[in-house]
């Protein structure tokens, strides 16, 4: 055997390490899309890496969709202020206004403009020509095909028949002023891989991974948390407590819970192994229709 | 095992990158599918929606699950059925990881297959055994070829559908051995399968107890790719300079081969300003020594001046830095590639701009025959030459696949028109000039070297009159094993017997010799052909008849040695069946015994004035 071996998680590293590095030698203006999950955590980790000893040269973009859950928002500001990192907050003042809410309006349109149309709206704002995001190709089958260098026209859309090719590490950073690129360092990584990371590294995520009691009603076969007063609940529905964990982390009546007793990495992994359900099962909005995160896409969304 | 191993063990095992190109209805998605439920890595949630869509999709059985719609993902491969961009999916077993470039093999998409092997360790190359070997497979081959694929699956596969006959496996396998010794595919490796039935896939078959070797997936668990990677050429793109703070100054970047260690001198390109390396940077601290692919931050004792673009290297191992080079392209876009357009290009971390001198000729996947071209359409192979505003550093592809490679971007839509692999950097002699074609370029060159050809004293009509012949190169081309060898030492012989000077050159010889510089394969031959005429205007102005073979040689290939054996003359013999569209040969020999043959040649020489009547 050869003596440089690297392992799979030392490359997938040094490959996402490459993409960020690539990435600001190209762009004048980008910016990291943080969700607060934990792909976001992991994100953030390889950013601090890749530019130590210096500081991450961008900033952090969250798209509050006034709907997340609270402890997300608590851990949002207690890392970032830890870690001493530059956070933006954005939301789209005119559907908060207009009370717009998942119960209302429905997960596809409530989707839309809460979270694709505030998205949008930022980064036009802040006329970024990267965005960096956290999404990894084992997610979904229309994220697959996606490149690490994903073109958007002036209006943010994705043309699933116009993608340029991308080969070897040489990423095509070209675009005209207006048009961006959305840039996603863990395009490689597994569900597997993100958490033996946060494992290893002693990455902080949100408490919400972990199981714990906490108070939810059963709807279509989810479980979805009562976070705060606003849940509107359906008739004959009562909040009862349980022992539950998030696989991902969204708008918390849009995101199901799953029962478990798994409140450390390991006992998650060794769930997730025997989980018979994809990661994005206990996303509402995936199951809109057979191609609707391929829909999404095309409109701006991640 | 608990958790913890399990997941230190998930952490520390090595990765493989490969890729499976086939045909249509090869079955290669259906392969992958049983590669990832075979290994338990299809969802309960979403094997039961596959479940639902093979019912909805016609033309498939209800019983059977059909893999492909796991891994079709865009709305309109899936209603057109085909897969028609490269995805990447990914699987482990204990020992390893996987990331699979599932790239379709649609006739119109090679461009995708290029992308899915670029990065790519190992192709699988599928074959239906109904079929054999068919156009299609010798277009994958030689795609993977040319990007510097080293190791090669062949996968039998549908051998339920050939009754697991070992006949059939065999005759496929002596095939595309045969068909494939003209390639760079260094490892081969051949397995009779059914993706279908699971047969040799992820489990040994019960119906195959003829074959020996090992299933799909302890072949993709046990090859050994890290050692075809290059650990001797140490090539650091400096992506980022990182300097937070007056004490400190680093520069960022991948190691993209090679390996690196504390105290090595080294200089920056292109100022070729020398200094030795105090620090490794990481975040997980210092180190001692760095290889590839490492990304790592170099800190050097002295204050040079090094920016993004540019290139950190050992003082006593640089690469070729140079405005201008010689490679093949994959023509990518809808619009037509010409000599003169002019390109943005993207290499090692580094974008400059790039015009096109001359289209040498375009390749044709099939059949790997050369033609000259005026324009490279989507999805052509072409041989070209390229000058840069800025000098690039670089390597071979064969060599260094991250320094070779490059891409070409449309500087008014910004799409990625081409991808590249550098032959190697062009000779002084031969570089273009503004409005030459190779044609005339090789015309020039031979006109330039006769010039100033420094003749001895004895001519060659003395020569002539003294050998009772003049000089003559005899070449001997067609395709592998019809028994050219023989053909030209037996022809040797009996020229040597009657009084002829004749002399045979080995292929061999040549290679492991003259050629010794330049690594045998597919994309050095251009630089075999050019001394391969040079060695002929040599030895045939001794007076020799100089005997020798080349391999497949097309009508480019010949065209060209016979300009440069000019002004003596190259006598071509095909034997078997002819690879010429347009070229005629001097003479056509098809099964003919070893003697006739000969003597066949013997005899058109005589009628040619080359060699006396009385010889025959």
């Amino acid at each position: 055997m050869n003596q440089y071996n690297l392992s799979q998680l030392k490359q997938l590293e040094a490959e996402s390490i490459h993409i960020l590095r690539d990435a600001m030698s190209q762009f004048d203006n980008p910016i990291m899309l943080y969700s607060i999950g934990k792909d976001s955590s992991v994100m953030v980790r390889l950013a601090q890496k890749a530019f130590y000893p210096g500081k991450v040269p961008f900033k952090l973009l969250h798209i509050n969709s006034t709907w997340k859950f609270r402890e997300m928002l608590e851990f949002r500001d207690a890392f970032c202020s830890e870690q001493n990192l530059d956070l933006l907050v954005h939301y789209n003042k005119e559907g908060f206004e207009a009370g717009v809410n998942p119960f209302d309006y429905g997960s596809r349109k409530y989707t839309d403009i809460m979270k694709t149309q505030a998205l949008l709206q930022a980064l036009s704002d802040g006329k970024y020509d990267c965005a960096f995001g956290g999404a990894r190709r084992d997610e979904e089958k229309s994220r697959a095909k996606e490149r690490i260098y994903s073109f958007r026209d002036k209006h943010h859309q994705w043309d699933p028949k116009n993608q340029r090719p991308e080969l070897w590490g040489l990423y095509n950073g070209k675009i005209n002023p207006g048009e961006s690129v959305r840039c996603f360092p863990i395009s490689n990584w597994t569900e597997l891989d993100v958490w033996q990371y946060i494992r290893l590294e002693g990455i902080p995520i949100v408490p919400l991974y972990y199981a714990k009691e906490r108070p939810v009603v059963e709807r279509d076969g989810q479980w979805i948390m009562v976070d705060d007063e606003r849940m509107r609940l359906k008739e004959g529905e009562t909040p009862q407590s349980r022992m539950v964990r998030f696989r991902t982390l969204g708008c918390y009546p849009l995101t199901g819970a799953v029962e478990s007793n798994a409140d450390t990495i390991e006992k998650i992994v060794a769930e997730m192994m025997e989980a018979r359900d994809s990661e994005r099962s206990t996303r509402v909005i995936d199951h809109d229709g057979d191609s609707s995160m391929e829909q999404k896409k095309r409109e701006g969304y991640f | 095992m608990n958790i913890d191993t399990f997941l230190n063990q998930h952490e520390n095992k090595d990765l493989l990158r490969f890729l499976t190109s086939g045909s249509v209805d090869d079955g290669k998605s259906t392969l992958i599918g049983r590669l990832l439920y075979d290994s338990k890595l299809i969802y309960e949630d979403q094997l039961a929606k596959l479940k639902e869509e093979s019912k909805k999709s016609s033309n498939k059985d209800e019983e059977e699950i059909d893999y492909s719609l796991l891994l079709d993902g865009l709305k309109a491969e899936r209603e057109q059925g085909i897969t028609i961009d490269v995805a990447y999916r990914y699987f482990s077993t204990p020992n390893r990881k996987f990331i699979i470039a599932d790239t379709p093999g649609h006739e119109q998409y090679t461009r995708n297959m290029a992308t899915g092997a670029s990065t790519a360790d190992l192709a699988i190359i599928l074959i239906d055994a109904r079929k054999g070997v068919i156009t299609q497979t010798k277009r994958h081959a030689f795609i993977n070829s040319l990007l510097g694929i080293k190791h090669v699956i062949v996968a039998v596969n549908k051998m339920d559908l050939a009754d697991y006959s070992e006949q059939v496996f065999l005759d496929i396998m002596n095939d595309f051995n045969e068909f494939s010794q003209q390639l760079d595919l260094q490892n081969k490796y051949y397995i009779p399968l059914s993706a279908l039935k699971g047969d040799n896939v992820v489990d040994r078959s019960d119906k195959t107890d003829w074959y020996k070797g090992p299933t799909l997936l302890e072949m993709l668990e046990t090859v050994n790719v890290t050692g075809t990677r290059n650990f001797k050429d140490f090539r650091f793109p400096v992506q980022w300079v990182n300097r937070p703070n007056l004490d400190f100054r680093g520069f960022s970047g991948t190691i993209v081969s090679g390996v690196v260690k504390q105290g090595d001198t080294v200089i920056a390109l292109p100022s070729r300003k020398e200094s030795r390396v105090q620090r490794i940077v990481t975040a997980d601290g210092d180190m001692e020594e760095a290889f590839a692919p490492q990304a790592v931050t170099l800190v050097l004792e002295d204050e040079i001046d090094i920016s993004s673009g540019e290139m950190i290297v050992h003082a006593s191992n640089v690469p070729t830095v140079s405005n201008s080079f010689e490679g093949y392209v994959v023509w990518m876009d809808d619009k037509e590639l010409k000599k003169s357009d002019t390109f943005l290009i993207r290499h090692a971390g580094k974008t400059t701009k790039a015009r096109i001198d001359a289209l040498k000729y375009h390749l044709d996947v099939n059949t790997l025959q050369k033609g000259r071209t005026m324009g490279l359409r989507l999805n052509e192979i072409g041989n070209v030459s390229i000058t840069t505003t800025q000098p690039l550093f670089f390597d071979p592809y064969t060599k260094n696949r991250e320094t070779g490679s490059f891409v070409l971007i449309d500087p008014i839509t910004n799409n990625t028109a081409a991808a590249g692999m550098i032959v190697d950097a062009l000779f002084d002699d031969y570089a273009p000039g503004d409005d030459d074609n190779e044609e005339t370029r090789i015309t020039d060159h031979v006109e330039k070297r006769e010039f100033l050809w420094d003749n001895g004293l004895v001519t060659q009509s003395d020569r002539a009159k003294r050998n009772h012949h003049r000089g003559k190169a005899v070449l001997l081309t067609g395709a592998v094993g019809t028994g050219k060898r023989d053909i030209a030492k037996m022809l040797e012989k009996r020229m040597f017997d009657s009084n002829l000077q004749a002399y045979y050159l080995g292929v061999s010889n040549v290679q492991s010799g003259l050629d010794c510089d330049i690594p045998l394969g597919f994309t050095t031959k251009d630089e075999h052909v050019r001394r391969l005429g040079e060695l002929s205007r040599i030895i045939t102005d001794s007076g020799q008849i100089f005997i020798t073979i080349y391999d497949g040689a097309d009508d480019y290939d010949i065209e060209k040695l016979k300009s440069l054996s000019s002004p003596n003359e190259l006598f071509v013999v095909i034997v078997g069946e002819s690879l010429f569209k347009d070229f005629e040969a001097d003479l056509h020999l098809y099964d003919q015994s070893l003697e006739n043959a000969v003597e066949e040649i013997m005899k058109i020489l005589s009628e040619n004035n080359i060699i006396p009547e009385y010889c025959i």
